[in-house]
């Protein structure tokens, strides 16, 4: 895995870690994330792409105990954070003792043991 | 529109069976619903199959022929895949392809087998119903996306692991006696409370268990029901379905399920009932959590106010409205691709009068299944009524 890359959500990531992360926004301003046709929401083809605030709020989150092959021997902490018109799911690169509903977090790019690249996410309050 | 009759269903025993294959385990439940049914192998006109990840676990794709061959039958069939609702979008094709008049008589069933692999690739396996690239990969599992959506529900309207709990509690409580479930032993709040961790704030008494199973139904046609002397009073009279977005990031909110309230909508209309009527429910509980965002998406709550419905006594055996009286998946067992067959086998005996919990309904005659995929991007919901 990680070799391959996936157009669209590479490239999303390559800019996320060079902090010019973005978002995908449709004329009536619906937000989503790549690689995408049309707007999910209205299907509208007339795509802008948007800068992703720098900060977004923990929505809800979670410790997982029992993980995915990928992540043996861990115990992930995934977070949902609200960007204002996207959401992201990343796991949370940090110690989480401070990790609460309402944290500030920035996007950053993370690894998985197995080379997996994915969404992270970092505390503004850790920084 | 020709209405549908069940005329056959049954189950294998839910657990875990690790050497017994899929095409096994299938076969037992087709012969024992086409044995309950009295119609012969040779009147069957297709085969709607739901089955997961089969290709995982037993590197099994192309299984509808498999199937067939197992059921002993000759006829076109098809492998559904919605995830956890496999079954359930089996059985909607189904009735559909009865009431079309294209046929008349129809084996549903599903099958799933996952403890021939370890519990990790069984996780990872699961997994799959997420969004690979935004959620997989950033670790999120089955129980970590339910886990998430338990948390914001915490948030959003209150509630406590205990009224989760409850939910595990009632479901244990119910399958005692349900010769086919895998858990027939009661629990108590304190052992869902003080259970391992899986992805918190959930427990492993919050989760279902991984099954190993098959279910299967005969669907036929009123007029076959009527000319060949059938018993089958229990009549699928709505049928509706749901789709939302696949990741939670991308839904409008993580505590509602509107594909659930889409297909509830689609199957009441269809049915011509309102909540109200409902006596009985199978709901989708592979978790506790997933039971109450289900009670509140089919319309029988409003938004946040069914976290105590089973604390209360309201969906508990001799509640008001009693809720998974076969166990659930959380007890009877979640064989992924065969639950949302498994659950109208289960309602279609308590609706005859001949499920060990039909004592607790005897006067129903309106049951709802409901059957979800992943974090509910998928759901089904079928109605069924006791027509003379
Ligand atoms: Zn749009």
């Amino acid at each position: 895995m990680g070799e391959q890359r996936e157009d669209g959500y590479d490239d999303l990531l390559d800019a996320i870690e060079s902090n010019t992360g973005y978002y995908l926004s449709c004329p009536a301003g619906h937000g989503s994330l790549p690689p995408r046709q049309v707007c999910p929401t209205c299907g509208d083809d007339d795509l802008s792409t948007e800068p992703l605030p720098d900060t977004g709020t923990v929505v809800t989150f979670t410790e997982i105990a029992v993980p995915a092959p990928a992540f043996t021997g861990q115990t992930p902490v995934v977070v949902i954070a609200d960007f204002g018109p996207v959401r992201l799911t990343g796991r949370l690169v940090d110690d989480s003792d401070a990790l609460e509903v309402g944290s500030e977090v920035v996007p950053t790019v993370a690894t998985s043991p197995d080379g997996g690249r994915h969404i992270g996410a970092r505390l503004v309050s850790e920084r | 529109m020709h209405a549908v009759r069940i005329a056959g269903a049954g189950s294998t025993a839910f657990g875990a069976s690790p050497g017994r294959t899929g095409r096994d385990l299938f076969g037992e439940a087709a012969r024992i619903a086409i044995k309950d049914s009295g119609v012969p192998r040779a009147d069957i006109d297709r085969l709607c199959y739901g089955n997961f990840v089969g290709t995982v676990t037993e590197s099994q794709g192309h299984q509808a022929p498999l199937m067939t061959e197992a059921a002993g039958v000759t006829a076109p069939a098809t492998r559904y895949e919605s995830a956890c609702a496999s079954g359930g979008v089996a059985l909607k094709s189904a009735v559909e392809a009865v009431r079309s008049g294209a046929i008349d008589v129809a084996l549903v069933g599903g099958m799933e087998r996952m403890h021939n692999v370890t519990t990790e690739q069984a996780t990872e396996g699961l997994a799959m119903a997420a969004d690979h690239l935004y959620e997989s990969r950033a670790g999120v599992t089955f129980p970590g996306a339910y886990a998430l959506m338990a948390r914001a529900y915490f948030e959003e309207f209150g509630g406590t692991r205990a009224d989760l709990a409850a939910v595990a509690v009632k479901n244990h409580r119910n399958a005692i006696g349900n010769e086919n479930a895998q858990f027939q032993r009661a629990i108590s709040t304190t052992d869902v409370l003080e259970a391992p961790t899986i992805a918190d704030p959930l427990g492993l008494y919050d989760a279902c268990p991984i099954t190993d199973g098959a279910s299967a139904c005969v669907l036929v046609s009123e007029a076959y029901a009527k000319e060949h002397d059938l018993n089958a009073s229990v009549t699928v009279t709505g049928t509706g379905q749901g789709t939302d977005s696949l990741a939670l990031q991308h839904r409008e909110s993580l505590t509602r399920t509107p594909a659930t309230t889409r297909a509830a909508t689609a199957a009441y209309d269809d049915a011509g009932i309102s909540p109200a009527d409902i006596d009985l429910l199978e709901v989708h509980d592979c978790f506790t959590i997933a039971e109450v965002v289900a009670l509140e998406g089919l319309g029988l709550y409003d938004h946040g106010a069914a976290i105590d419905a089973a604390s209360s006594g309201e969906t508990t055996r001799d509640g008001d409205l009693p809720v998974n009286l076969s166990g659930g998946l959380k007890a009877k067992g979640h064989p992924v691709g065969a639950t949302g067959v498994s659950q109208v086998v289960e309602l279609t005996k308590l609706l005859r009068g001949d499920h060990v919990n039909s004592t607790a309904v005897p006067d129903a005659s309106v049951a709802v299944a409901h059957n979800a995929g992943g974090t509910v991007a998928s759901a089904t919901v079928h109605v069924l009524e006791v027509r003379p």
